[in-house]
């Protein structure tokens, strides 16, 4: 019988492999993308418990909308800002993001 | 009994599903692919959003993640994508922040995953909403309606700062 625990731990393992993605990657649009994996396992945390704790109302569908908003806002101006970058160094390797070094 | 039974097939092969994209997408070593993984991914979250009842949810999920925002990544791959396209997404060389990122992301799932395992959550066998778009309209102009238009602010300021960065501010 699937419940709460079973979505709850495909939440934690999705969020799991996009911290994987971004402490191993080292291309700035695949960090960017492991980050919105996040958003996502936080997404299906919010509806699973909505869904099995207070199916009569929808709180959890209204701030998972509210994520999703923020998620769009972000990818939009962290891929602006990479290719911003980009054009300054002609890379997009995490590692030569080092203007603000000493 | 047979309909419940169903509903848990569906449920782990939709997330066998997802799992695997998302790990294709952080394994594999070309960026288009990643990215054609993620997008797996994302349509992968939204059949477990229908599973779950939030069928308005699972609709936004299908347009704004894979369509609008892979649109996105994938046309930011294309303008920033030099050189051979199988060596674009590659690992962190130093195999030891390689191995630590490995190991935070394994420690984190383990500690998480058995804690929610052994933990006794309290469920509710409630039907879900008939009109779970209404309700959360209701919910936007009525007690969150000031975070709502902070949303609505929070767009508009990201669309035109991201215009500015991507074309450069000092050209006229």
């Amino acid at each position: 019988m699937i419940g709460l625990n079973h979505y709850l731990i495909l939440g934690t393992c999705l969020f799991g492999i996009g911290i994987y993605g971004v402490l191993a990657k080292r291309n700035a649009v695949a960090v960017l993308m492991s980050i919105e994996l996040m958003l996502n396992a936080v997404n299906i945390n919010f509806v699973a418990v909505n869904r099995f704790i207070r199916p009569d109302e929808v709180l959890g569908q209204l701030f998972a909308i509210f994520v999703i908003v923020v998620a769009a806002a972000e990818v939009a101006v962290g891929l602006a800002l990479i290719l911003s970058i980009f054009r300054h160094t002609k890379s997009v390797n995490l590692h030569d993001f080092n203007l603000l070094k000493w | 009994m047979s309909a419940m039974i169903i509903n848990d097939l569906v449920f782990v092969a939709v997330a066998g599903f997802t799992l695997l994209s998302a790990l294709g997408m952080v394994l594999s070593r070309n960026l288009v692919h990643s990215a054609l993984a993620l997008i797996l991914t994302f349509l992968g979250v939204a059949a477990l959003f229908f599973n779950l009842g939030a069928v308005f949810l699972g609709l936004v999920q299908i347009l704004v993640y894979a369509g609008a925002i892979a649109v996105l990544i994938i046309f930011a791959i294309m303008l920033v994508m030099h050189g051979d396209p199988a060596q674009t997404n590659r690992f962190n060389p130093s195999l030891g922040t390689h191995l630590a990122g490995a190991y935070v992301a394994a420690l984190l799932t383990m500690a998480l995953s058995l804690s929610i395992w052994f933990s006794e959550l309290p469920q509710v066998k409630g039907k879900t909403v008939e009109d779970a778009a209404g309700m959360l309209a209701q919910l936007f102009m009525g007690n969150y309606v000031i975070a709502f238009e902070a949303a609505a602010v929070l767009l508009l300021v990201a669309v035109v700062g991201a215009i500015i960065l991507a074309r450069g501010a000092n050209q006229s």
